[in-house]
């Protein structure tokens, strides 16, 4: 990687910046012109995200770029790095920007003020977190995506949203407070931050300082799990999750998994091996098992759709945290399947829900705060609708629908169950050791993901008769074919995503196992070279630039 | 210093907590702003606490004398993240009183 495709790695941090400053500067009449900035940002986002995964595919060890911010030498300055994971959480994101944005380009960007600025500071946050080697950059991007998130949130306004977002943003501050502590705790006894080098020096941490590292690492594992929504601390997520507006719950879809994406990376890099290795691995795995049958337990009682939707984002959540608690190579591969294709499924069915629920005019308190901000949104709104009212909206909703259930509760023949049937495959089929027997952890595991699917079924059954067979009052939602699109374009790609099952499935191993040997990581930080410096320490000095 | 220092920081972290466990907005907030000051210095405690001592590299002076100076940026930047999302939390507040016409933090009044 040379020259210009070096700068690549910061593309995805400084495109969404400048376009989302730029909107700044236009009117919120300009809807056309913003609109098209947005889209245009999004697009060349994604064009980056492929390129970069791409690129991180072809490495030979998995292995593609260290970015000296800066130039300076890396445990000193900031770096930001790509490797076969970050690669895929970028794509995921900026794939799943797409169609929420096209989603909300229909009518819900004229809700509120400044949608579009603060969905392109979402994505430079989310993608800054996914890129970045440093503790202390990491909480910079966490904020930033989190104060972009409040943000949209209430995009929208009304009373319901606004008491979700001041439950939200409390329980965010107190986490952001919580991870200053954890990091200068981590900071205090290892005295460093940045991940490589972290990864270096806890060998050489003994006594004290080591239990103050792992006190640290502690409060700051219980941030990110307030993130990915562990049981006992997700009682915030269904309440803010289901009063969001369609497309920003949407795009919060990819939120909880931030929360996962770092754990996995942490646990692996800093807690895989040495005295402290496993650190933690008890409390996801009961914490992951407890998440599970909590969000099923919801899914099974929600009567709202859009809490139905947040408890699965639980249920997903649960079963990725107790998948990584169980710290087995093969299942852990099968849960990033998982991740990327519940993470497009519930995308999917949060925009689904919207269009569903504008048909029922009777319904949750939820739908009435939605009609409340469409009664805004729509006069003005009548002279920019581009598509057609579609005809067969019902048939097409209901399958649409449908293909959610049926991702939701992992059935064949699309992602959702070719992502379980990998993670159970990995704990107790021929993935599994054959002379090691099946612990009973494990056991539990699958019970409750099989559990958890069969209540998936069962509610979406009983959503699905309720909206699609019984309603004879509800009118048939105007649904245009823009917010149709993209709902089916997400389910395509759980379609795609199935049948290209093989190829998926090599890159989530090799992930896992690029990540499971974190020596070519730190090598590759610590020794990433500088730019226009002519480095003393020869052959073995060449980093990833 | 290091026990006035202790001292300052659980005082206010206890004080903190307290108050972000009460029902109205207004205790929340100022919880959250005494949290984030006990974090504050808790940032600065870590660093190891030396007074009159200079963050700058010299020839021949012991490092032992010097203070850590990667706290100091750190802390600056928590300020200011601290700062700006607690003024955006406040703008939130004063909305959902105006939206409710309650500052209970759940919009309603407990019922009696």
């Amino acid at each position: 990687m040379s020259g210009w495709q070096q700068h690549l790695i910061i593309a995805p941090i400084v495109i969404p910046l400048v376009a989302g400053a730029l909107l700044l500067f236009f009117d919120e009449r300009e809807r056309v012109l913003k609109a098209m900035i947005s889209v245009v940002s999004c697009l060349a986002l994604a064009a980056v995200a492929i390129s970069l995964f791409r690129l991180a595919n072809n490495g030979s060890d998995g292995f593609e770029g260290v970015y000296l911010l800066g130039n300076w030498p890396a445990p000193f300055g900031i770096v930001l790095v790509v490797d076969r994971l970050s690669a895929l959480m970028l794509v995921l994101a900026s794939i799943l920007a797409i169609p929420t944005l096209v989603f909300a380009l229909a009518r819900w960007h004229t809700a509120g003020a400044h949608f579009h600025s603060l969905f392109q500071f979402l994505l430079m946050g989310l993608n800054g977190a996914f890129l970045t080697g440093d503790l202390f950059n990491l909480f910079v991007f966490f904020e930033v995506m989190l104060a972009a998130s409040y943000g949209l949130l209430m995009h929208g306004s009304g009373s319901m949203r606004v008491k979700a977002g001041m439950h939200y943003i409390a329980v965010n501050l107190a986490a952001a407070l919580c991870f200053l502590i954890g990091v200068s705790a981590i900071y205090g006894s290892a005295g460093t931050l940045n991940m490589a080098d972290l990864a270096v020096r806890i060998g050489e941490i003994e006594g004290e300082r080591r239990m103050l590292l792992e006190a640290g690492a502690g409060i700051l594992g219980i941030v990110f799990l307030i993130k990915a929504g562990m049981w006992p601390l997700n009682f915030w997520l269904p309440g803010a999750y289901s009063a969001a507006t369609a497309p920003v719950a949407g795009i919060f879809a990819i939120m909880s998994k931030v929360g996962i994406y770092v754990i996995l990376r942490l646990s692996l890099l800093v807690f895989g091996q040495g005295d402290s290795a496993g650190l933690g691995l008890n409390v996801l795995l009961y914490g992951g098992m407890a998440t599970i049958a909590f969000g099923t337990i919801g899914v099974l009682a929600s009567q709202a759709l859009g809490r139905l939707a947040s408890y699965s984002v639980l249920v997903s959540s649960g079963t990725l945290l107790a998948v990584l608690g169980l710290n087995n190579g093969t299942v852990t591969s099968g849960a990033l399947f998982y991740m990327v294709s519940s993470t497009l499924t519930i995308a999917a069915f949060f925009l689904l829900i919207e269009l569903v629920e504008r048909g029922q005019d009777a319904g949750a308190s939820v739908l009435a705060v939605t009609m409340e901000a469409y009664g805004d949104a729509d006069e003005e709104d009548e002279e920019v609708e581009v598509g057609v009212t579609m005809p067969g909206t019902i048939a097409v909703l209901g399958i649409c629908f449908a293909a959610c259930g049926i991702l939701l509760s992992g059935l064949p023949p699309l992602s959702g169950f070719v992502a379980k049937f990998a993670m159970l495959s990995g704990m107790i089929g021929t993935g599994a050791n054959s002379e090691a027997p099946i612990a009973a952890s494990a056991w539990w595991i699958v019970a409750l993901l099989i559990l958890s699917g069969l209540a998936a079924l069962i509610s979406m059954t009983r959503a699905g008769i309720r909206t699609f067979w019984a309603s004879m009052e509800g009118t048939v939602p105007r649904v245009l074919v823009m917010e149709m699109a993209p709902v089916m374009l997400l389910i395509a790609l759980t379609l795609a995503l199935t049948i290209k099952a093989g190829p998926a499935m090599g890159y989530m191993e090799e992930t896992i196992r690029n990540l499971q040997q974190p020596a070519a990581y730190i090598d590759a930080v610590i020794n990433a070279r500088r730019a226009g410096v002519a480095e003393p320490s020869g052959p073995d000095g060449g980093g990833g630039l | 210093m290091e026990l006035v220092l202790s001292l300052g920081i659980g005082i206010m972290t206890g004080s903190g907590v307290w108050l972000i466990l009460r029902p109205r907005t207004y205790q929340v907030i100022i919880g959250l702003s005494l949290l984030s000051y006990a974090v504050n210095l808790f940032i600065f405690a870590v660093g190891g606490v030396k007074s009159n001592a200079a963050p700058l590299l010299e020839e021949g002076v012991d490092i032992s004398t010097m203070t850590d100076p990667v706290p100091h940026a750190l802390v600056l930047t928590a300020i200011v993240i601290g700062f700006a999302t607690t003024a955006l939390f406040l703008v939130v507040l004063l909305a959902a009183r105006g939206l409710t016409g309650t500052d209970h933090v759940d919009g309603r009044e407990q019922p009696k």
